[in-house]
């Protein structure tokens, strides 16, 4: 009768797997993310670019969502106004922890070009913001890459949301 | 019509700042009753309202009527004198000069290919005569009018500011707003969403897009330096690699070595 005989020690040929919840749970919250389907103005072009199948960014397992309830991310994809940052609050607080914010372009992040009475300047006076993407509109490769940045700083954060919880109001 | 060229040799060497811009290029004003299109129509409205200053002007016939009578007279252009098209209706603020509004409507003859601008002033408390039952396209022209600049409009089916929110203040085209906005618009959001006491809190707008604070982290981020969230940098930041990915990588994702890549000459 042949012997079958598995060196598991040889090779890390282990059938186990050592890590910390910390890194398991982050693995999984950054490697899907699923935005919210939230486009302001023609940097929504260029996000929908990125979703497209060019660009693809279901290959970071980045799918959009039509719905607060059911995203991670909320990409501000273009112009604020005053008259609607209430309502972007609003879909932020609707989305359940964890979740993040990408603010996506020049007018998302400073007001832009519209240093005008209706922009609100800079979308961090609403909601706190974890990436800052600059351009005028980003091109799609950029927004990736805000989201590979993204990842990164999720999977340095720990799993218990309490400790990352932000003390500020914005 | 061009603007009329003047030498831009010595341009750099003035320091002061010189605006070409602000006078109004001029269009030539033409005598309604010696035009062929348009005599006949002033004719008409002479005979039934009161007709002020007339003119042609780049193919329009201006006409400045009297605001109360600006429904007649856009009523009696529509199905009298055939401008069966209402394309424009504002507003200009001229209140800084008379106290006074100029409201204009703009109509279109699409039979006779001829257009007609009907002029009239409002002082700012007085309102004017919806024309909404006559064109549906003024229902939100006189909306924005009321919205930009607190023109008030009688018998307007539904009276509601159209761009600005329902609880604004204030009327931003008018010429004494100012662009960046007043007080209240300047905390509108942050009043909105987070209350007054808020205000401390999260600052005033930062309205000098060219600011930059070298060692203010919590706002500004070197790239190839970025540090932690409001860390102190006064003694110098660290360099920080661009990288895609951490080291060591990522499970189930290989770190990609720009050396191994290699780049095909032909597909």
């Amino acid at each position: 009768m042949a012997q079958h005989q598995v060196n598991y020690a040889a090779n890390g040929g282990l059938p186990v797997a050592l890590t910390t919840v910390d890194k398991l749970v982050n693995w999984g919250r950054s490697n899907s993310l699923w935005p919210m389907t939230y486009g302001l103005a023609c940097c929504a072009i260029e996000m929908m670019a990125t979703g497209a199948s060019r660009y693809d960014f279901d290959r970071f397992g980045t799918i959009f969502r039509a719905s607060p309830r059911q995203s991670d991310v909320l990409v501000i994809a273009g112009t604020l106004t005053k008259k609607h940052a209430e309502f972007m609050r609003r879909l932020y607080d609707q989305m359940a922890e964890p979740k993040w914010v990408i603010s996506m372009g020049s007018c998302a992040n400073t007001g832009g070009m519209f240093n005008t009475y209706a922009t609100v300047q800079g979308a961090d006076r609403v909601v706190p913001v974890d990436i800052y993407l600059p351009g005028c509109a980003p091109r799609p490769e950029t927004l990736q890459y805000a989201l590979m940045l993204l990842q990164q700083k999720i999977r340095r954060e720990s799993a218990d949301m309490n400790k990352n919880r932000d003390k500020r109001v914005v | 019509m061009m603007r009329r060229y003047t030498p831009k040799n010595d341009v750099q060497k003035k320091a002061y700042y010189n605006d070409r811009f602000w006078v109004a290029p001029q269009t030539p004003k033409g005598i309604v009753e010696e035009d062929e299109k348009f005599a006949t129509d002033l004719e008409r409205l002479k005979a039934n309202f009161t007709v002020g200053d007339n003119y042609t002007e780049l193919g329009f016939f201006v006409v400045n009527i009297d605001a109360k009578e600006n429904f007649e007279v856009v009523k009696f252009c529509k199905e009298e004198l055939g401008y069966r098209m209402l394309t424009e209706v504002s507003a200009i603020d001229y209140l800084a000069d008379d106290g006074e509004f100029e409201v204009f409507y703009q109509m279109l003859n699409l039979k006779e290919r001829k257009r007609i601008r009907i002029k009239c002033r409002v002082k700012e408390d007085q309102a004017i005569e919806s024309v909404e039952p006559l064109f549906r396209s003024a229902d939100w022209s006189e909306r924005e009018m009321f919205d930009m600049y607190g023109v008030k409009i009688n018998n307007h089916p539904y009276m509601k500011r159209i761009l600005m929110p329902d609880d604004w203040q204030g009327y931003p085209l008018r010429k004494d707003y100012p662009l960046q906005g007043d007080e209240f618009a300047q905390w509108y959001e942050v009043d909105k969403i987070f209350g007054k006491e808020a205000r401390d809190i999260i600052g005033p707008e930062i309205r000098d897009g060219a600011m930059i604070d070298r060692y203010d982290t919590e706002r500004f981020a070197r790239l190839g330096h970025e540090v932690p969230f409001g860390a102190d940098i006064s003694d110098g930041e660290p360099d920080t690699q661009i990288q895609y990915q951490e080291e060591g990588g990522v499970p189930l994702i290989g770190k990609m070595d720009p050396k191994k890549s290699k780049t095909i000459e032909r597909r």
